[in-house]
Formats: structure tokens, sequence, C-alpha cells
């Protein structure tokens, strides 16, 4: 049965309304998109949803409490909250550059979490 | 001590607007801060979506700060930390105290005001009930939260669904929270639609549209919190209550541009802006004393706040070199059917440069019309827009063919329905 699916694009913010439809044969088709990563956004909305995680760990010696990470591509949905619980046992010293990796490969989804700041002594 | 611009905030406006202007040839620069570090609030906005336009790629808050107080750096330009601003003159004298360099005068000959915007609090909306511990505008939870390392609650009730709301309802969630409600007065959010998807629809936490808090309860610290449904002249309807049992009631009910120092030297406030006045060089009612960024008007967008200071900070440059036409009086922009306002609000040609960009809101929601701008009756040019509403800004660029149909002293843009 084909089915279609409205959905709102996040990619940007520009919030393209997507149509998205799987055909009887499996393959995705998208509308109502203005450029390629909506087509790629609604493709994995319903195969795979994907965020980008920004969170914070705690910072010692560093200008502020809290040094703000993120990962650097988007990991599996499903995966958010455990992801938070693996970020949260982690404890960095100052100084911290941005972009510098605080978790190699978390949960094995490929993705590093980063720094998303540099942040002195 | 002179200085040929002071930029007055060091956010993203302020640090736009300085860049720029060291560009476009100006040496003497000082940009004044009242935090203890430049980037304003995006280091306390840690998710991500900056800079598609700017950078071409997606940034977070302090990532997107980073990068211009690195060029800033890059280009020796002065900067005052912990610094506040108390008042400008007319003359262009910053008064300014700060714990390190005491009482200071700062003779300008042109000033940059980018002072950002402040939230609205429980005072303002007059909110019902008592006033425990436990209720914090959004994004004072959200500094707590992302710099501070403090959470704020355990069990969260969110009044008012603009961004700093929804991005607070995810991040709170994040955090452990459990967030039970957001509640909107008016029949459609005023955030951005993405942010409804990515915050709110993720995590299953309801959006009631036509919703306020008609109570909150608890002595020492938030207890409950009622919610109501609301008529469409916004009082609550009489059985339609639902309480919550909460310890933390967060505010995302609006942003006020903060002009306290606009104020000093008598500006020219828009009353529906709730920032100075501005025109095509983002200069003011006065003279050499420029504004951008949010304390002119509250954008969605950072990379938008980018453009508009690199303008202000392109046009302060251009006057304190005299390459700005004074003499001439420009045409007002208004706000036609169904829009809330256009900045800038004058326009003088002739120092228009390349194209006018144009920023404005509409009032409602509208789906399949027309953005038309027209002088008197002629009509310059239509963009067709599929959905527009208030919570996303408008943008029309006129390029200078354009700008040179206008005849007399107006220019009107209007939302038209199609056909």
């Amino acid at each position: 049965m084909e089915k279609e699916h409205e959905l709102i694009c996040i990619v940007c913010p520009m919030g393209c309304h997507l149509k998205v439809t799987k055909t009887d044969q499996g393959t995705i088709v998208v509308k109502g998109n203005t450029c390629k990563r909506g087509e790629q956004y609604g493709k994995n909305e319903l195969t795979n949803p994907v965020r980008v995680l920004t969170t914070t760990v705690k910072i010692m010696g560093g200008s502020l409490h809290s040094l703000p990470v993120k990962t650097n591509q988007p990991i599996p949905k499903g995966l958010i909250f455990e992801a938070m619980k693996e970020i949260n046992k982690v404890v960095v010293e100052a100084p911290v550059t941005v972009r510098d990796v605080i978790i190699k490969n978390i949960l094995g989804t490929g993705a590093d979490v980063v720094a998303s700041r540099s942040m002195k002594k | 001590m002179d200085y040929e611009i002071v930029v007055i905030g060091g956010g993203p406006a302020g640090l736009a607007a300085a860049i720029e202007a060291r560009k476009n040839g100006v040496q003497k620069i000082l940009v004044v801060e009242r935090d203890r570090e430049l980037g304003g609030i995006l280091q306390q906005c840690i998710h991500n979506g900056f800079g598609l336009h700017v950078f071409k790629e997606e940034l977070t808050g302090p990532e997107y700060a980073e990068r211009f107080i690195n060029e800033l750096k890059e280009n020796n330009i002065t900067y005052l930390l912990n610094a506040m601003v108390l008042e400008i003159t007319q003359e262009k004298e910053v008064h300014i105290v700060s714990p390190n360099e005491g009482y200071l005068c700062i003779k300008a000959q042109a000033i940059i005001l980018a002072m950002g915007c402040r939230e609205r609090t429980a005072g303002a909306i007059a909110m019902p009930g008592t006033r425990p511990a436990g209720v914090y505008t959004a994004g004072t939870a959200q500094r707590f939260i992302n710099m501070e390392g403090y959470m704020v609650g355990k069990k969260v009730v969110i009044l008012g669904s603009g961004d700093i709301g929804l991005i607070m309802a995810r991040r709170m969630t994040l955090e452990g929270a459990e967030v039970l409600a957001v509640a909107e007065i008016l029949p459609f959010s005023g955030g951005l639609t993405r942010n409804i998807v990515q915050c709110l629809d993720d995590f299953n936490i309801p959006l009631y549209l036509s919703h306020t808090v008609t109570k909150v309860k608890g002595h020492n610290r938030v207890e409950g919190v009622t919610i109501a449904k609301v008529d469409e002249n916004r009082r609550p309807i009489p059985g339609t209550e639902i309480n919550y049992d909460c310890d933390t009631l967060l505010l995302s009910v609006g942003l006020i541009p903060e002009n306290e120092v606009s104020k000093t030297v008598g500006l020219k406030i828009d009353p529906k802006t709730n920032g100075p006045i501005v025109n095509e060089v983002m200069e003011t009612s006065s003279n050499g004393i420029f504004a951008c960024g949010n304390v002119v008007h509250v954008h969605d967008l950072v990379d938008f706040v980018t453009e508009e200071s690199r303008r202000a900070g392109r046009g302060a440059a251009r006057y304190v070199q005299n390459q700005l036409d004074n003499s001439v009086i420009g045409f007002e922009t208004i706000a036609g059917d169904g829009i809330s306002y256009i900045v800038p609000q004058s326009v003088r040609i002739e120092n228009v440069e390349a194209n006018l960009d144009l920023f404005m809101r509409v009032r409602n929601i509208y789906h399949n019309v027309k953005l038309v701008v027209k002088s008197g009756d002629k009509v310059i040019k239509e963009k067709k827009k599929a959905h527009m509403a208030p919570g996303e800004m408008e943008h029309i660029t006129l390029k200078k063919d354009e700008l040179q149909q206008i005849d007399g002293s107006t220019l009107i843009i209007e939302v038209k329905e199609e056909g």
C-alpha cells in the first residue's frame, strides 16, 4: 500500500513542507523539497531518522563549568538517550580547542562527539 | 581616548559590524561588551542550525561566535569586557563603567548600537498566582544549564512557544527532566516550524495552542501550574483547566529590543519593533549613530543579524569617511495589509550601493499569497509565497533598477491573495 507522509523538513530554517511516499516497489519519492538535502531528509525520516545531538560535558579548570559538544554527524534518533548517558560520564580538562574529539565513534555510530567551542584555562 | 567607531555590544551584531567597518578602512574601532567574554547569547545557544546562509554549513551557536571572535582578533580590533555603557550623547561620547577600567568617557565619530534584546518576564505578562522559586525565563534557564552547569528543575511546564522555549523543551528532556506541556496563548506557534518538529514532536511533548497559564501554585518552590484554553479575546475559558504537578515553569513569551542606552540619547523608537527607526545604512534618527541586530528588531536567524550588521558596519565606515549623502530626504517604507513592520523604515536611494534588502514580518499565517511591493499604485515587485507565518521573518531584495521606479515619497508592501 502506498502511503503519503506529510513532513516538515528540519535541515534548515526554511521548513519546507514535504510529501514523502513509499511506492509499492519500495522506492521513496520526496516532493515539496527545494534542495537535495531535503530529499535526503525525507528518505531518512521514513527509513532511519537521524539527528545531530548537541549537549554539554563537565569541564574542569575552564572559564565555565560546562563545555558545549556535538556529534560531528547525525546519529540515529533512537540512540539519542543512550548517547546522552555516555556523554554525561565524561569530564574534560581545560584547555580545549573547538573540534577536539571528546568521544570517538560514540556507540559505534561512526560519529565523534566534538567540542563546539574552545575554552581556555 | 578617541575612536572612530565605538560598537556597543560584543554579540553577533557587534562583532560583524566591527569587522565590516575594519574591512572598509576604519582603523580605530572599540567594541564594548558587558559580559566576561565576547559572543553574546550565541555562547548559550549550544544547539545547531546557525550559519547555513553565512557559512553554508550548520554550526552551533558557540562555533558561529568563535569564527567571528577569531576574525575580530585577527583584525586587531580593540575590545573591553565586563564593561557597561551607561549613557551616550549627541556629541557621541560613550560613558562606560567597568571593574578593571573604572569610569571612562570615550569620544567617537560614529557609534554602532548592538545591544541585542532581553526576555519578557512573568511581571511583563501579569501572570496570575504566586511567585515561588522555579519560575525562569527560558533564556535564563538556558544559560544556567548550558554555561553555568546548573539543572533548573525536574518536572517542567513551558509557557510560550517561541524558539527558545521549544529549544529548552528538548534540552531539559535530554538532561533528564520531564517536560509535561508547552502552552501557547496564540492559535499558532511563534517559533520556527523545524523547532516544533525536532524539539517537541521528536520527544512527544504536547503543544497546547490557544492555552495560557492561569495559576502558579507553591510557596517556596513551584508545586503546580494550571493551564486553560483561551477564547478569541485571549480570556481563559472556565472548565478547560488542566493541572500539572511540576517544580518548574519556563517562560518563552517574547523578546524586547534592549534600548535603555538608545533612550539616553533620545533616538526615535518604532512602536511596532520596539527598536530604533533606521534607514538604508542602518543609521538611526541621530546622524552617525547606527544600530543593528536584535536591538533594531528581533530576528529568528543569526545569519540575518550578521548580514544586517555588516550593512551597519559599512554604513558607519562610510559616515566616518564622509561618503554618505545626508542632505537628501528619502522615502518611507510602509507596512500595508497583512504586514506588521518593515526594516529599514526609511530609504535614501542615493546611498544604496547595489541592492536594498527589506525585512518584514507578517501579521498572520498565510498560504499561497503574494508579497507585493508598490509605489503609489505602481507595482514594483511581486513575490509568491506558499507559506508565511509571523514567526518567520520575510525578506525582499530590490535591485537598483527596481528602486529607480519608485516615485513620490512612499513604498508600500502588502500581502495579497493569489489570483
